[in-house]
């Protein structure tokens, strides 16, 4: 009789790989349900186009780089969602497909892949988007309407009158697709905290960090943690594991950085919202806080110690 | 609730053996005995072929310090000594035992284990540590948990270190393995005894009995025997019992000594550099059993069982005793057996062939089923960093991982894979699948040789 040889442990935990990012999947549809409400049929479209346009080039990466074809792992499907839900509404179809295709083939494939890339691979491809032609990259729909209107940060960054806190919190405002609606954010990270995919570190550190400072500055912080793509960036980008530190001291410190980062652009910097780029910034450092933000080794304090 | 830091739960699985009185297994008609049974020096053979030997009687041995001593398991002819197919996956040299009575049944009972002899002793006022250790050291007594270190070497520390509390290991947190649970339930007596002679070994004034919370009815059963010896203030002097969380590795002796007395095991030292020692339920029964009987260290218990085993059982196996012959006391493998485990199912190893014998280290004969034994293979790490979260040792598994495949010795060293006590959570985490404690038994192996070279 012949039998089975692995080595320990024979038994497995039940999560996988491609659960936890189907799950992540099911997480982004919240924002992407108020999406859709609030700007509309053509807000699906660009949802679906985007995804679908990520999953192509999956498949075409993988195929001219001859590598196995990984697209039921769901993390192209991710990647696509992720985008949409931080392009504009009304952005032209091309300009999706363009930004669907660098985040998989540049941000991700040229680096090797899951696992591997070193910028999230959306919020790369939002950056080189917002490049090539900001215009129509900051070109925003009012909900429910087809005129262009500034958004909340933007107002708040002239001085002028921003939305109330319960339209920012259902997401009756201007914005990115999926940015809107902290309410559906917030349900769909609930979800991920629940099924302990995603951890308090970063999340927390940056809300907090924004949070903090804005009140130190003399700005409505309230406001602050709302507008913006804060919230969807803390809960679904700054939580991304590929591209985030793996500890949780590492966490909480690159949730620091962004929080950081970001006030200064809001306050300081140029433009009206600063989360794309702080979080950018951050994934760069983040195999030095991976370096030196180890957990502690048991038994290292007593090393010299004699008891 | 007392534990450590880190860490997993896991199904315990022990449903189906935890109720069930430890057996006497059929002795068998033929053993294999390896040379080479504890975490120490192999024995030399001290027995020809052809030689009558008679149970109990010392058939392999050593000039060494750290080793221990092996005995003829059944009474019989040595027909073989040579290298034959072991459970670590290589083959150990190895003395094979026959006899020609024909026993269908178990021959004794259980009771004669606690029944005394004119060879023993009855109390351990008349012997002196030295006197525990010479007898340890003869019966061939090693750590039953799994690690099977000679546990007379345990019992001798060197003079500078001074040991004050001797914890009994009673958590058993492996999955599926009930044998510790039952020893304390049935043994209670014949444990504390032993962990006594431990105490007196060594010197330690204090004996604490950890045992997990998922074993209720033992830690009540424990209570009752220290409340019934209330009236002999000497027997219970200096007795605890702590009740421990249930979680894996709680059995690890540093999670277990920090868990207890949050003393931490300094890293690459031993229990005994923080004043304790550990030693496993079995093997304090198996020193009472040497001190009280002369018994010598010729059967263990063992749990049969998971979702390939038709009845399974807790037994006492003769050692050397193959696999097939304890499984089909249990009803035989069922017919989509497909994986043979010798230990649980965290740390055990797998079995290739029925014909390897039962040893000292082995406490669980573990059969899954096709279903179960489902083989995974391996993807890619997506830096989740679940395998940080749970490691006890505070190592960046991943990282080291990664480290060793690309053979960068340096790093691997420098991110203490020397630390790894291979309790396999992170492996067990890995949503990827990664075999890690895998990579790091290679990379500790690559570190320890080339370190040799250099020398």
């Amino acid at each position: 009789m012949n039998f089975e040889i692995s080595t320990g442990p024979h038994i497995r935990a039940k999560d996988d790989a491609k659960s936890i990012m189907w799950w992540v999947a099911f997480a982004l549809l919240f924002p992407s349900a108020t999406a859709v409400y609030f700007f509309g049929i053509s807000a699906l479209i660009l949802i679906i186009f985007t995804t679908l346009i990520a999953v192509i080039s999956e498949v075409f990466f993988q195929f001219v780089s001859k590598r196995p074809i990984t697209v039921p792992d769901g993390s192209a499907v991710v990647t696509g969602l992720l985008l949409a839900l931080i392009l504009p509404s009304g952005l032209p179809l091309w300009i999706a497909a363009i930004g669907s295709f660098f985040a998989i083939v540049i941000a991700k494939g040229l680096f090797g892949g899951l696992g591997f890339n070193i910028f999230n691979p959306a919020l790369a491809a939002r950056a080189f988007l917002v490049a090539s032609w900001p215009v129509a990259m900051t070109m925003w729909l009012k909900p429910f309407s087809a005129i262009t209107g500034p958004t909340p940060l933007y107002l708040s960054k002239i001085g002028e009158a921003v939305p109330g806190y319960l339209d920012l919190f259902l997401g009756n405002r201007g914005g990115c697709l999926g940015e809107t609606s902290v309410l559906a954010i917030l349900i769909g990270s609930g979800i991920l905290f629940y099924k302990k995919i995603i951890d308090w570190p970063a999340p927390v550190a940056y809300i907090g960090t924004v949070f903090i400072l804005s009140f130190l500055l003399g700005k409505d912080p309230v406001f602050h943690i709302m507008a913006g793509g804060l919230m969807l960036g803390a809960f679904f980008m700054a939580t991304d594991y590929v591209t985030t530190p793996v500890t949780t001291k590492g966490r909480f410190i690159f949730g620091l950085g962004c929080g950081i980062m970001t006030v200064l652009i809001r306050f300081y910097g140029g433009f009206p919202e600063g989360v794309n780029y702080s979080i950018l910034l951050m994934n760069i450092l983040t195999p030095v806080i991976d370096k030196y933000a180890r957990p502690r080794l048991f038994g290292a304090l007593t090393r010299s110690r004699v008891i | 609730m007392k534990t450590f830091s880190r860490g997993i739960r896991v199904k315990h699985n022990k449903k189906k053996t935890e109720e069930k009185n430890l057996q006497e297994a059929i002795i068998p008609n033929h053993v294999i005995i390896p040379l080479q049974q504890s975490l120490g020096c192999p024995c030399d053979p001290i027995v020809k072929v052809g030689d009558e030997v008679k149970e109990g009687q010392k058939i392999g041995d050593s000039s060494k310090f750290v080793f221990a001593p092996v005995h003829a398991s059944i009474s019989g002819k040595v027909t073989k000594i040579e290298w034959q197919p072991n459970a670590c996956g290589f083959d150990a040299a190895s003395i094979t035992i026959e006899s020609s009575e024909l026993r269908a049944e178990s021959r004794e009972n259980t009771e004669h284990r606690t029944q005394s002899t004119e060879h023993g002793s009855q109390n351990l006022e008349n012997l002196t540590p030295d006197d525990i250790r010479k007898i340890v050291k003869e019966a061939g007594i090693v750590g039953l948990g799994g690690a099977t270190f000679p546990t007379h070497v345990k019992l001798s520390p060197p003079k500078d270190k001074k040991i004050d509390t001797v914890i009994v290991n009673g958590c058993e947190c492996e999955p599926f393995i009930t044998i510790d649970h039952r020893l304390m339930l049935e043994r209670t007596e014949d444990m504390i005894f032993g962990a006594q002679a431990v105490a007196k070994a060594v010197g330690a004034s204090k004996i604490i009995i950890g045992v997990e919370k998922n074993k209720l009815n033992a830690i009540e059963k424990l209570k009752a025997v220290i409340s019934n010896w209330k009236t002999c203030p000497e027997l219970v002097e200096g007795l605890e019992i702590s009740i421990l969380d249930t979680k894996y590795p709680q059995g690890g002796e540093k999670m277990l000594i920090k868990a207890i007395l949050e003393r931490e095991v300094p890293s690459g030292g031993l229990p005994m550099d923080v004043g304790v020692i550990v030693n496993n339920v079995g093997t304090c029964i198996a020193i009472t059993e040497a001190i009280k009987l002369g018994k010598p260290l010729i059967s263990r218990a063992v749990t049969v069982t998971g979702s390939g085993i038709r009845e399974p059982k807790n037994l006492y196996v003769r050692i050397g005793t193959t696999f097939k012959d304890v499984i089909d006391q249990c009803g035989g493998l069922t017919d989509d057996a497909a994986k043979i485990i010798m230990g649980g199912p965290m740390t055990g190893l797998p079995v290739s062939s029925l014909d390897v014998p039962v040893v000292k280290g082995t406490s669980c004969i573990l059969v899954l089923n096709k279903k179960d034994a489902k083989a995974f293979s391996e993807g890619d790490c997506i830096r989740c960093g679940r395998c940080i979260k749970v490691c006890p040792t505070g190592l960046m598994p991943n990282f080291i991982a990664d480290y060793i495949k690309l053979k960068d010795w340096e790093r691997v060293e420098e991110y203490n894979v020397k630390d790894c006590i291979e309790c396999g959570c992170c492996s067990y985490v890995c949503p990827s699948r990664i075999y890690l404690v895998q990579y790091f038994k290679l990379g500790k192996r690559e570190l320890q040789t080339r370190k040799a070279v250099c020398k």
